[in-house]
């Protein structure tokens, strides 16, 4: 159990995707005007890499992998080069499948994210935690706690900065700096605050 | 859209619609890869050539693709090139392959190439297409290829691994200043870099 707490810990805060990897960066600084739909995003891209992680995680140890296709009587078979493919094919289709269960049940948060949600496809946040499921090869326990604390990190820095961001409307920095320059200075200094985080271990 | 020569075409996406610093495009993976001088030109030239190639195919077949599946068929014209450029990767610069790790696989959601197949080269003819993508491509690298300078002449006193400032460690007078490593000073160079360009050409400024 700790084990999985670690994973979910660190990806949390020491490796969180936009503050330390850059992963989302687009949907990060472009819905983090207003708390609000910052949060109705941060938890439609939680919700998306804690289903999408664990799914690929199992395409891939059970299709792709070299000799994962024994049980079909092909030992020799290494899809692993169709990856990518397959991934943004899995990603594509939860999305699509997440967005017609919000129209049919949640019509209200459906329309506030509107736009936004098919967007969620390629959002590199999504995609990049199955591709360090990948890399880092996983198992399934592993990359179900790894999904879970990837998309968290992004609601919590989504929220964090869509925060920090309200408040600097009374702001009044240079022109040249108004707007994306500010925004991505707010963002280094809480890279920098959450790299504070760095030492800590859990279990 | 009006007639605009090749110049044109490949020029104004590197300063003055610059892909990074004016339509906040493709920074997921722009920044990760900063940190070093020869990651950060073979992840430009593989977003170039990446960006150049899908604008091309995307264009050429752009007529016979239903409007309502259109995005899936991008991103799988994408993804078949990137496939062809991380297989490339692995088997000659392998050492640069790992380096890179996951940022190569995200140039399928990089936001630019994404951008160029739907804005450009949908409807507009192979070549301008091409052109449009070398361009972006350029804009793209020049931007990473100023944050990689600056992090690695400051944070490792280096350039493409060649030493520059000498060292304290190896009997030198500079002493490596660790901020430049870390991923937040990417973010304050891109903002320093957007503050500059902004201020040398004023139409590029947000007002609200």
């Amino acid at each position: 159990m700790g084990h999985y707490l670690n994973i979910i810990f660190t990806s949390l805060f020491i490796e969180n995707l936009p503050l330390s990897f850059f992963l989302g960066m687009c949907t990060f600084l472009a819905i983090s005007k207003k708390v609000k739909t910052a949060a109705g995003l941060g938890i439609a891209v939680l919700t998306l890499t804690a289903i999408t992680v664990p799914i690929n995680n199992y395409i891939l140890n059970d299709l792709l992998k070299p000799g994962a296709l024994a049980w079909a009587g092909q030992p020799d078979i290494d899809l692993t080069f169709l990856g990518f493919l397959i991934y943004i094919g899995v990603i594509a289709a939860v999305v699509q499948i997440m967005e017609m269960v919000m129209d049919r049940f949640m019509p209200g948060l459906y329309n506030t994210l509107g736009i936004f949600l098919p967007l969620l496809t390629v959002n590199c946040a999504i995609f990049g935690a199955t591709l360090f499921m990948v890399e880092r090869d996983y198992t399934f326990g592993e990359s179900v706690a790894y999904g879970i604390g990837a998309g968290g990190g992004f609601l919590l820095a989504v929220v964090a900065l869509a925060g920090i961001r309200e408040k600097l409307e009374y702001a009044n920095p240079p022109a040249g700096l108004r707007g994306l320059g500010l925004t991505f200075i707010t963002a280094g200094l809480m890279a920098l605050a959450f790299m504070g985080l760095g030492g800590l271990k859990l279990g | 859209m009006a007639e605009t020569t090749t110049r044109e075409l490949l020029l104004r996406p590197i300063f003055r619609r610059n892909p990074i610093a004016l339509l906040v495009l493709g920074i997921c993976s722009a920044l990760a890869v900063t940190g070093k001088m020869d990651t950060a030109f073979v992840m430009s030239v593989c977003v170039t050539v990446v960006v150049a190639c899908s604008n091309f195919v995307i264009s050429l077949v752009r007529h016979h693709i239903p409007s309502s599946v259109r995005i899936g068929i991008q991103i799988m014209v994408i993804a078949t090139m990137v496939i062809l450029v991380d297989q490339i990767l692995k088997a000659f610069l392998f050492d640069l392959s790992k380096q890179l790790s996951i940022y190569v696989g995200l140039i399928i959601t990089n936001c630019i190439v994404m951008g160029r197949a739907e804005g450009f080269a949908m409807n507009n003819p192979p070549k301008a297409s091409f052109i449009d993508g070398l361009g972006n491509g350029l804009g793209y690298g020049f931007i990473l290829m100023t944050v990689a300078f600056i992090r690695e002449l400051f944070g490792s006193g280096s350039l493409f691994g060649v030493e520059i400032l000498k060292l304290t460690s190896n009997g030198g007078w500079y002493v490596r200043n660790g901020l430049f490593l870390l991923p937040a000073s990417a973010f304050f160079l891109i903002a320093l870099l957007i503050w500059f360009m902004r201020t040398v050409d004023p139409d590029q400024q947000e007002n609200n």
